[in-house]
């Protein structure tokens, strides 16, 4: 049951370091946080690792497991053969702060970028009135437990630096379709959804959808709808007459 | 020298804690025109908090009309076995369906009853189907909203950052001080007003549901700053925990479960709650399965399944059936909603429960029974304070949320935590604004010394060589609060556990870690540790001195609650570092309350 695993990690600031090796004790049932967390007490403990619930709820301990974006608590070590050198390298996509800690902040200044959710007003007994079909579309992106694996996925930023600047990533493009289908909310955000989010960079190719440990559909339910309403307002005929006489165009 | 400066900010309330009780404060504070700030050791959004997964008590009446406040106030007292707070507990019941409802204004999407309200669920000691929720994974909506309102707003948040010593000047709050965990940096907060929000002690156990962010910072803050703590011998132990595989014992099962209509067995496979039924709760708990199963439709009727008794009843009972032989392969009971619910039902209200047995233990609850058994999940104890300002004993000094005491007596009924959050998290922040205010013409001043002094003491770990490793000493704490302050206790086993606890804290003087400042986390862990340590010693102590059982504390050497000890709170207070207990008679319910508990079910 108990056996030895091979490690590497990589070790190392924003001014360089490499992988380094391991073997560090494994036993029935743990996960990679496990084995890391016994590096730290044993072997490393200064070794730098975010991490929060344990449990796959709060998005904290997101890298790189033999390359591939992963939760550390959610992965087994049962899934790796025991001769097998597991590698944890930190998320490629974000400047790295140390060991496996990267600066994510990125993924906040996008989300204060965002128009706020703006209701419309109570019904006159106080209550908002929805029915439980029309929630659960902008419930299923509410189960985000924003540990930016998408973002950290997503080519468009992973292998382009520049685009950061004018391209929210798939985990803010989708609070934008979260907010446009949510039944309560007042602004029409598809023009900004194209021209200040980004959301034409995205081709759809579903790399956020694989690594999501939620399994919310991020391409199909959100990216692909919204981009179907931007291109509905877009040639709306009413739109393209509003704009060429100058008016503001109808929502 | 540029290593020795510390960076400074001003502000007229800071926040300790970015859970919902810390978000919530804050937002009310800014709304209220206080230059507020929120400071937190993770990520924004990380907080505990997300863990919560049943839902939020509100007597909203959506679901059964007959619901109002004295109900839940009511259910609340005797939940914690009537050594409550009554103002508390009444102004929590009164106000949290506003808070509920205001949550829609910001974003939040319950789940709906076929009126198109917000949909109510039942839960352990809630008479009513009482609690707002959002399938099994409410807590994430509602740190998720007040999150999303926070940056709205526009309130500034630092995030992953330490606060190691509140600072104090003639018995009045000045500000915090802490460090950056990402650079290692140092950083003080001024501020008239200090509201703590902070969570938790549950890290100071083995097996605990609680995250590493648990390990009582803000208890042992408030009393080396010369605040007092109430009710910290009442500890809940959820009765449904993991326990297999090892690697995730004593992660949450959410109540949710047996809301929904699971049930407890042994390994015997019988229901073994039905021989767990006391006294205190007959009249309104179901004594055969006919009429506990007819319940799940018809309320009004039929009496609650005992399954769903409060926490402290469930997990004695589970502790009994285990120490009888009758417990499942891994020392727990089976808890099975797969023969009751069908495989539809299961995955569409409890996708995140059959998503973690799945992921972690390999086992399809749709098809199996689960292995539970308790786990380290609440501490009722916290910073005493007045039930309507939330001002603990220090001026300028406010606490809201776990790290609060008095709101749920002996121990806390689910559902009531994350209303618990909202109601006394918003009056938290009313206050500090306020008093913020009055103190506008005086800003506080922290004096060069005192920044020196609490800088020396952050960083001794670091300059010490040799000296004891914090994982270990933090793993010794963990087993000694396990074994010997655990669900059951004895006179002898706690004044081990305080021997022990004594040992440890002559060891954490000599603390020392490897590496240097920059995201250190074993130099974090060496810092927790003391509070840690402080927050074991006030929960030892206060359990050693109360000889009875009653909610979240039970001792084998006094196994029936009295009433004299029913007329009396335990408060803890701190001088140079040694925790003194003073008995203070529990404050009088008017009239017109008690009248409340003197009619039956």
């Amino acid at each position: 049951m108990t056996y030895q695993a091979k490690l590497r990690v990589w070790r190392g600031d924003a001014e360089g370091g490499g992988l380094r090796d391991y073997t560090v004790e494994v036993n029935e049932g743990e996960v990679v946080l496990d084995i890391i967390h016994r590096l730290q007490a044993t072997q490393a403990g200064d070794l730098a690792v975010r991490w929060n619930c344990k449990a796959g709820k709060c998005g904290s301990c997101s890298a790189e497991i033999n390359g591939r974006p992963r939760l550390l608590c959610l992965t087994r070590m049962g899934d790796f053969s025991e001769d097998e050198v597991v590698t944890i390298t930190p998320m490629r996509t974000f400047p790295v702060i140390r060991d496996l800690v990267t600066d994510v902040s990125y993924n906040y200044e996008k989300a204060a970028s965002i128009p706020g959710f703006t209701p419309v007003a109570r019904d006159a007994d106080g209550e908002h009135r929805m029915q439980q079909v029309d929630v659960e579309r902008s419930q299923e992106f509410r189960k985000c437990i924003e540990c930016f694996l998408c973002q950290d996925v997503c080519h468009v930023v992973r292998d382009h630096e520049d685009n950061k600047k004018v391209y929210a990533g798939p985990r803010f493009l989708m609070r934008i379709a979260e907010l446009d289908m949510h039944p309560l909310d007042n602004l029409d955000r598809r023009k900004v959804a194209q021209e200040n989010f980004g959301l034409g960079m995205c081709n759809i190719t579903k790399c956020c959808s694989e690594v999501c440990p939620e399994g919310i559909h991020i391409t199909d339910n959100a990216l692909i709808p919204l981009k179907e309403r931007v291109v509905d307002r877009k040639y709306d005929p009413l739109t393209w007459l509003g704009a060429k006489i100058g008016r503001r165009p109808h929502p | 020298m540029a290593d020795q400066a510390v960076e400074k900010h001003f502000y007229d309330v800071v926040v300790v804690g970015a859970g919902g009780a810390g978000l919530r404060a804050a937002i009310e504070a800014h709304e209220q025109g206080a230059r507020t700030a929120i400071v937190c050791k993770s990520l924004l959004g990380k907080a505990h908090t997300v863990m919560a997964e049943g839902g939020i008590a509100a007597s909203m009446g959506n679901v059964y009309a007959e619901d109002n406040w004295r109900v839940h106030f009511r259910d609340t007292m005797r939940g914690g076995k009537m050594l409550n707070h009554w103002r508390m507990a009444q102004l929590h019941a009164q106000e949290a369906p506003d808070r509920v409802r205001e949550l829609e204004d910001w974003g939040a999407l319950f789940d709906r009853t076929a009126a198109g309200l917000i949909s109510q669920r039942d839960f352990g000691g809630h008479r009513f189907a009482r609690l707002a929720h959002v399938g099994d994974r409410t807590g994430l909506e509602l740190i998720r909203t007040l999150q999303q309102r926070v940056v709205q707003l526009g309130i500034d948040v630092f995030m992953e950052c330490t606060v190691t010593k509140l600072l104090t000047t003639d018995d009045a709050m000045v500000g915090a001080f802490g460090y950056r965990r990402e650079s290692g940096e140092f950083i003080v907060w001024q501020a008239p007003s200090v509201i703590l929000a902070t969570g938790g002690i549950g890290k100071a156990f083995k097996v605990t549901s609680n995250s590493w962010e648990y390990s009582g910072d803000g208890h042992a803050l408030a009393l080396r700053a010369g605040a007092t703590l109430v009710n910290m011998e009442f500890v809940q132990f959820h009765p449904t925990g993991m326990v297999w595989p090892l690697s995730v014992k004593g992660l949450l099962i959410t109540e949710s479960v047996r809301g929904e209509g699971g049930v407890l067995k042994n390994s015997e496979g019988k229901r073994f709650m039905f021989d767990y039924i006391p006294e205190f709760f007959k009249a309104e708990t179901a004594d055969n399965e006919e009429e506990a199963d007819r319940w799940y439709d018809d309320h009004t009727n039929n009496r609650r399944p005992p399954e769903l008794l409060p926490r402290d009843e469930v997990a004695r009972a589970i502790n009994s059936e285990v120490k009888a032989g009758r417990g499942s392969p891994h020392g727990g009971v089976f808890l099975d909603i797969a023969s009751r619910r069908t495989p539809e039902d299961i995955k569409k209200r409890l996708p995140s429960m059959y998503h973690q047995f799945k992921e972690l233990a390999e086992v399809d609850i749709t098809k199996e029974p689960m292995e539970v058994g308790p786990t380290c999940h609440y501490v009722m104890g916290g910073v005493e304070v007045d039930p309507d300002t939330a001002a603990a004993k220090i001026r300028g000094l406010y606490a809201a949320g776990e790290v609060a005491g008095g709101m749920h007596g002996s121990n806390r009924l689910g559902g009531n935590s994350l209303s618990d959050l909202l109601v006394f998290g918003r009056r938290a922040g009313a206050s500090a604004a306020l008093y913020a205010a009055e103190k506008k013409a005086t800003p506080p001043e922290v004096t060069d010394d005192a920044l020196a002094q609490a800088r020396q003491e952050a960083l001794a770990p670091l300059e010490r060589q040799g000296g004891e490793n914090p994982y270990a000493i933090h793993a010794e704490l963990q087993n000694t609060m396990n074994d010997l302050v655990g669900i059951i206790r004895t006179a002898g086993e706690l004044q081990q556990a305080l021997d022990k606890v004594a040992a440890l804290k002559a060891r954490i003087a000599n603390l020392s870690v490897e590496g240097k400042r920059r995201y250190n986390p074993g130099w974090h862990l060496a810092l927790d540790l003391p509070n840690m340590l402080t927050v074991s010693e006030c929960v030892a102590k206060a359990a050693l001195e109360r000889q009875e059982s009653r909610g979240g504390h039970t001792r084998d050497d006094f196994p029936k609650p009295t009433p004299e000890w029913g007329a009396l709170n335990l408060i803890c207070s701190s001088s140079d570092g040694a925790v003194s207990l003073t008995r203070q008679p529990l404050p009088q319910m008017p009239d017109e309350l008690a009248t409340l508990f003197q009619e039956t079910t």
